[in-house]
C-alpha cells in the first residue's frame, strides 16, 4: 500500500506548504475571525436594538448568508469587490484587487452571520438586571453594552466562537476553488507538479487534522476553567 | 457601474444545447438535492449507530464513536472528498482502484458518499445529545420491564430522542445541501457549478449567481416548511418543542 510512498516530496516542499500556504491559512483565519466578530457583534446589536428596521434588516442579512453555501459566497464576492471597490473609491472602472483581500472580504462577511447568532446568545444569557443597574449608575446605552453587557457576553461565548473559529479554519481551504495557494491550495500545486497527489493530500488532511484536533482540546480546557456569568 | 445587465439572459438558448440558461440551472438544482438527499440517508444510518454506540456502557464501543466523530469533524470537507476521490483509489490493490477509476458518475457517488460521513459525525452529536437529555429513569424503567438494551433502544430511547432532536437534524440536513457545493472541485456539476459554467459562457456573472442564489432560497424555504410541519406533529408534549 505504501510501496511506491514518496516522502521526500513532502520534506522538499516543506517550506512552500508552510511559509506561504500555511501562513496564507492562519492570516486568513485570523484576520476573517477578528473581523467577522466585530461585524458579528454589530448585526446582533442591530437585531436587538429595539429598532424595528435595523433589526429587520440585520436579520435577512443573517438568514441570507447562512441559507447559501460557502462556495456560491465565495465566488459572489470575488467578482462583486472590484466593483465594490470602483464603488467605494468613486473610480471610473471596477479596481484590481488581489486574492487575499477578495477572500478576507468574503470569509468576513460570511462568518459575522454566524458569529453575530453567537453573539446574540451571548447577549440573550445576561440577566436583565445587568443593564438596568447600568442604567441605574447614569451609564448610556453604548456606555452600557461597552462596559457591562459585551465584555460578559464576550466570555460566556468565548469557547462557542473559538469552536466557530476552528470551523472558519477548516473553510479557509474552499478558496481551492479560486485556485489561491492557501495550505490545501499550495499542497494541491505541489501534488500535481510532481505527480504525488497521495502523499500530498494524505499530509494535508493530517495537517489539518492535527491543528484542528489539539485546537479543540484547548477549547475544552478552555471551557472547563471558566464560569459562566448569568 | 459599467456592468451590462440582461436578465433576459436566463430564456437564451445555453451552448450546451440543451435548452436555454435556466434549465442549465434548474438541472444543476436536481443533481444537488440528489446529491444531498443521498448523503442526508447516508449521514443519518451512520450517524445514529455512531451516536448510539457513544451513550452505550462499553467502553470500547463509546471510545470508537469518539474516534469516529472526531476523525470526520476535524478535517475540511474539501480535504476528505479529495481523499475519497484522489487518493483511495491509489493506495487500494490495483484491481480495486481500477474498478473505481472506472466508475460512471464518479464525482456523484464520491461526494455523496463523502459529504455522508462528513455529516454523519454532526448527526452522531446530535443523536448521542438527545440520548443523553433523556432523563435516567427512562432507560432504568425499560430495564426494569425487562426489555434488553437493544429493545430499550428500539423502543423507547430513541424514539424519543430523534422526536427531541428533530429542529437540529433540520438545520444539518440544511447543511448538507449547501455542502453538495463543495463537489464542485471533483467535477460534480450541481446548482453552483452550473451557475459558475453559465457565467463562463454567458459573461453574466451576477444574473448566472442570483439565479442560483434564488434556488438555494427557494430549497432552504420548501425545507423549512416541510420540516416544520413533521416537527409539529412529531413534537413530544412537555418537551420545550412540544405543546
Amino acid at each position: 500500500m505504501f510501496a511506491n510512498f514518496d516522502f521526500d516530496v513532502i520534506r522538499r516542499s516543506m517550506g512552500y506548504l508552510f511559509l506561504d500556504g500555511m501562513t496564507f491559512t492562519l492570516t486568513l483565519t485570523g484576520l476573517a475571525a477578528f473581523g467577522g466578530l466585530i461585524f458579528g457583534t454589530l448585526l446582533a446589536l442591530m437585531r436587538l436594538s429595539g429598532f424595528k428596521l435595523l433589526g429587520r434588516v440585520a436579520g435577512l442579512y443573517v438568514d441570507l448568508m447562512r441559507s447559501l453555501p460557502l462556495v456560491l459566497v465565495i465566488f459572489w464576492f470575488y467578482f462583486l469587490v472590484p466593483y465594490i471597490g470602483q464603488w467605494l473609491t468613486g473610480s471610473s472602472r471596477p479596481i484590481q484587487v488581489g486574492a487575499f483581500t477578495s477572500s478576507l472580504v468574503t470569509f468576513i462577511m460570511f462568518e459575522a452571520a454566524y458569529f453575530s447568532e453567537i453573539m446574540r446568545a451571548g447577549i440573550q444569557s445576561i440577566s436583565k438586571g445587568q443593564p438596568a443597574a447600568a442604567q441605574a449608575l447614569g451609564l448610556t446605552y453604548s456606555q452600557t453594552m461597552r462596559y457591562v453587557v459585551l465584555p460578559q457576553a464576550f466570555r460566556n461565548m468565548l469557547p462557542v466562537l473559538l469552536t466557530q473559529t476552528i470551523v472558519l479554519f477548516q473553510d479557509t481551504s474552499l478558496v481551492y476553488v479560486l485556485s489561491i495557494p492557501d495550505f490545501l491550495g499550495s499542497a494541491s500545486k505541489v501534488a500535481q507538479r510532481d505527480g504525488r497527489l497521495v502523499e500530498m493530500y494524505l499530509f494535508a488532511a493530517v495537517v489539518y487534522f492535527v491543528i484542528s484536533c489539539l485546537a479543540s482540546f484547548g477549547v475544552r480546557r478552555l471551557q472547563a476553567r471558566i464560569a459562566f456569568v448569568h | 457601474m459599467n456592468y451590462h445587465w440582461n436578465w433576459g439572459i436566463f430564456w437564451e438558448p445555453a451552448p450546451n444545447g440543451t435548452g436555454n440558461y435556466l434549465d442549465m440551472l434548474l438541472s444543476g438544482l436536481v443533481l444537488t438535492i440528489e446529491t444531498a438527499v443521498c448523503a442526508w440517508i447516508i449521514a443519518l444510518v451512520f450517524g445514529s449507530i455512531v451516536g448510539v454506540l457513544r451513550t452505550l456502557p462499553s467502553k470500547a464501543a463509546s471510545r470508537f464513536g469518539f474516534a469516529y466523530v472526531e476523525f470526520f469533524r476535524n478535517m475540511p470537507l474539501l480535504v476528505q472528498l479529495f481523499i475519497w476521490f484522489f487518493v483511495l483509489p491509489e493506495i487500494l490493490p490495483s484491481g480495486w482502484g481500477l474498478w473505481l477509476k472506472q466508475i460512471p458518475y464518479a464525482p456523484f457517488y464520491t461526494a455523496a458518499i463523502g459529504i455522508g460521513l462528513f455529516m454523519s459525525a454532526r448527526v452522531a452529536e446530535q443523536t448521542r445529545a438527545g440520548i443523553n437529555s433523556l432523563p435516567r429513569g427512562q432507560k432504568l424503567a425499560a430495564t426494569a420491564l425487562g426489555l434488553t438494551t437493544a429493545q430499550a433502544y428500539r423502543y423507547v430511547l430513541l424514539p424519543m430522542a430523534f422526536r427531541i432532536i428533530m429542529p437540529p437534524l433540520t438545520s444539518e440536513f440544511l447543511s448538507t445541501i449547501k455542502n453538495t457545493s463543495v463537489a464542485i472541485t471533483i467535477g460534480l456539476i450541481e446548482l453552483t457549478g452550473q451557475a459558475r459554467a453559465m457565467q463562463e459562457f454567458s459573461f453574466q456573472v451576477f444574473e448566472a449567481f442570483t439565479g442560483a442564489t434564488v434556488l438555494y432560497l427557494l430549497i432552504n424555504i420548501v425545507v423549512v416548511i416541510a420540516m416544520r410541519f413533521l416537527e409539529r406533529s412529531l413534537a413530544v408534549p412537555g418537551y420545550i418543542t412540544g405543546k
